[in-house]
């Protein structure tokens, strides 16, 4: 972490003789440490990954994560108290304000990809997620094939409608598109029949599902439409913090102490309202658990 | 931080490649395509439901002040319906609870569902201004107008509304900006307007500074174009000394 600065390297080789105290800090390590604060942005509803339990209070899989990565943190820097602000962040705001400074580190369901990589950084891949369909189960639609002439629907915002875009022209099937306001809205379209299918990531369409008020009544069918690497994201040239934060992830998917987080939030009953999203980890997932990588879903597509 | 990217309304909306002309072919779009459609999108549905606003909002606002009392009720109920439910609320109930009680309904587009709520909701508004507009009038007015032998659809057609229809073309050139200005609420239906462009298009592109401005600038380009066709006509039908006509 020395490198990067050529006056830090002077500065700590000049006092390397108190090694611990003597670590020239910069940037948001420097931050967290002057100030004893760090934000950290969330999503509201960003399934099992990052959501809100009310009253300001945030939860989920990727901020258990950065709350054990921020622990670590506050050891490294040897402080006796950090303390940890929520700040709730959109699609569309995420980016600016991890880049002005508003926002650490943030923790919600963010895709890595090369675009973003120009803008600001992301730590080791934590969860991949899988683009799937949902249909009502007694629809009889197993494949993309036999979305032929049907309508389809997607959350604006998303990505999704991207990928479904290019199978639309790769695999010459015609589909109209319907877009919902947000993921409850597209599953109501689903629901209603509006749409006979819900395109989304795999943990948002089992999360809906889980908390309809028939999940026998649906199902996930179908292939993989794109697989999408997501990661903690954080300003961009800090390498000290990049490498604290991912020292700390790795760590724990070294000992596997991962997949028994994962368990906690994906498998288990969650609150505010106590059920399963019932989404095991997939085989990309695990992929990238057990080789930690930063690399953008560019990199996934070409596989 | 960033600089400007405008080169992003060339791009193919697949694969992100910058077209040259701009423009797709061949039934590819970029989204500058997707743009100019979704601005059209935009001004049929504003265009449309400023009909149905006008003509609605017309006849309950001239219901409400006809000395027929059932008329009144009706004109009045209207009114209050459309005007104190939120119009996200009410385009919502026009397009998942309404057609879940009538299934018929259910084959009817959005663009149809859309065009009627924010129709309804902006005719409570216009009828509030068209009662306003006739009842600012003299009484004298509508008396003289019946003593002269007129109906009362004549008073109205020939006496009434020549007038208040002048007085309230400021209010009505505020609604009429207000309509395109409330057409956003339209992509929460799936209609591929504006909104719904700049929400897509920027989570698609990351560049959401360009594309916003370009959104905000059409927005205001279309409102401000209603505001100088209104100002037009508000200059063409003054009639000097009549009330509101101005006498300069």
């Amino acid at each position: 972490m020395k490198r990067s600065f050529p006056l830090a390297l002077a500065l700590a080789g000049a006092l390397s003789v108190l090694p611990s105290l003597a670590q020239a800090l910069d940037g948001t390590l420097k931050k967290i440490k002057d100030s004893g604060t760090v934000t950290m942005g969330v999503r509201e509803s960003s399934g099992g990954l990052s959501f809100t339990l009310g009253d300001g209070k945030f939860a989920g899989f990727h901020v258990e994560l950065c709350q054990r990565a921020l622990a670590d943190i506050q050891k490294q820097l040897g402080m006796s108290n950090l303390d940890i602000k929520y700040q709730p962040v959109t699609s569309q705001n995420r980016i600016p304000l991890v880049q002005n400074g508003t926002v650490d580190i943030e923790c919600g369901s963010t895709t890595n990809n090369a675009a973003r990589q120009k803008d600001v950084s992301f730590a080791a891949t934590t969860y991949v997620e899988e683009v799937r369909i949902a249909v009502k189960a007694n629809s009889g639609i197993a494949s993309i094939a036999q979305l032929n002439g049907r309508n389809v629907a997607t959350t604006t915002g998303t990505t999704s409608v991207q990928h479904l875009r290019k199978h639309q022209r790769a695999a010459g099937v015609d589909f109209k598109e319907v877009y919902g306001k947000d993921h409850a809205d597209s599953f109501l379209l689903l629901e209603s029949g509006r749409a006979d299918a819900f395109v989304m990531d795999g943990q948002i369409l089992a999360g809906n599902i889980a908390k309809s008020k028939n999940p026998a009544d649906f199902k996930i069918v179908g292939e993989v439409l794109s697989v999408e690497p997501i990661a903690i994201m954080m300003r961009k040239d800090d390498p000290a913090f990049k490498k604290a934060v991912d020292d700390s992830l790795m760590a724990l998917m070294k000992s596997g102490e991962i997949s028994k987080i994962y368990d906690k939030w994906f498998m288990q009953p969650i609150p505010p309202t106590n059920t399963r999203i019932g989404l095991p980890a997939s085989e990309a997932t695990k992929a990238a658990w057990a080789s930690p990588n930063d690399k953008p879903m560019e990199d996934y597509a070409k596989k | 931080m960033s600089t400007w990217d405008w080169q992003v309304f060339c791009k193919d909306t697949i694969d992100g490649k910058i077209v040259p002309s701009c423009f797709g072919s061949g039934g590819d779009i970029t989204y500058l395509d997707w743009l100019l459609s979704a601005w059209g999108w935009t001004l049929s549905v504003s265009a449309l439901a400023l009909l149905v606003a006008l003509l609605l909002g017309s006849l309950m606002g001239i219901l409400r002040t006809t000395p027929h009392r059932g008329l009144v009720l009706l004109g009045n109920a209207w009114t209050e319906l459309f005007r104190n439910i939120p119009l996200l609320v009410q385009i919502f109930l026009w397009y998942h609870v309404v057609p879940a009680l009538i299934p018929p309904l259910r084959s009817v587009p959005s663009f149809i569902l859309v065009v009627l709520g924010l129709g309804l909701f902006t005719s409570a508004r216009i009828s509030e201004q068209v009662r306003a507009g006739i009842q600012s009038l003299a009484g004298g007015q509508r008396m003289a107008g019946l003593a002269m032998g007129f109906t009362l659809p004549q008073t109205y057609r020939h006496v009434l509304l020549p007038m208040a229809y002048r007085i309230i073309i400021p209010p009505l050139t505020s609604e009429s900006m207000n309509i395109i200005k409330n057409s956003s609420v339209a992509f929460a239906v799936s209609i591929s307007e504006l909104t719904l462009f700049a929400l897509q298009a920027q989570e698609e592109t990351s560049r959401g500074i360009e594309v916003y401005l370009a959104v905000t600038g059409l927005y205001f380009v279309s409102a401000f174009a209603i505001n100088r066709a209104m100002l037009f006509v508000e200059n063409r039908v003054r009639v000097p000394g009549m009330i509101g006509g101005g006498g300069h």
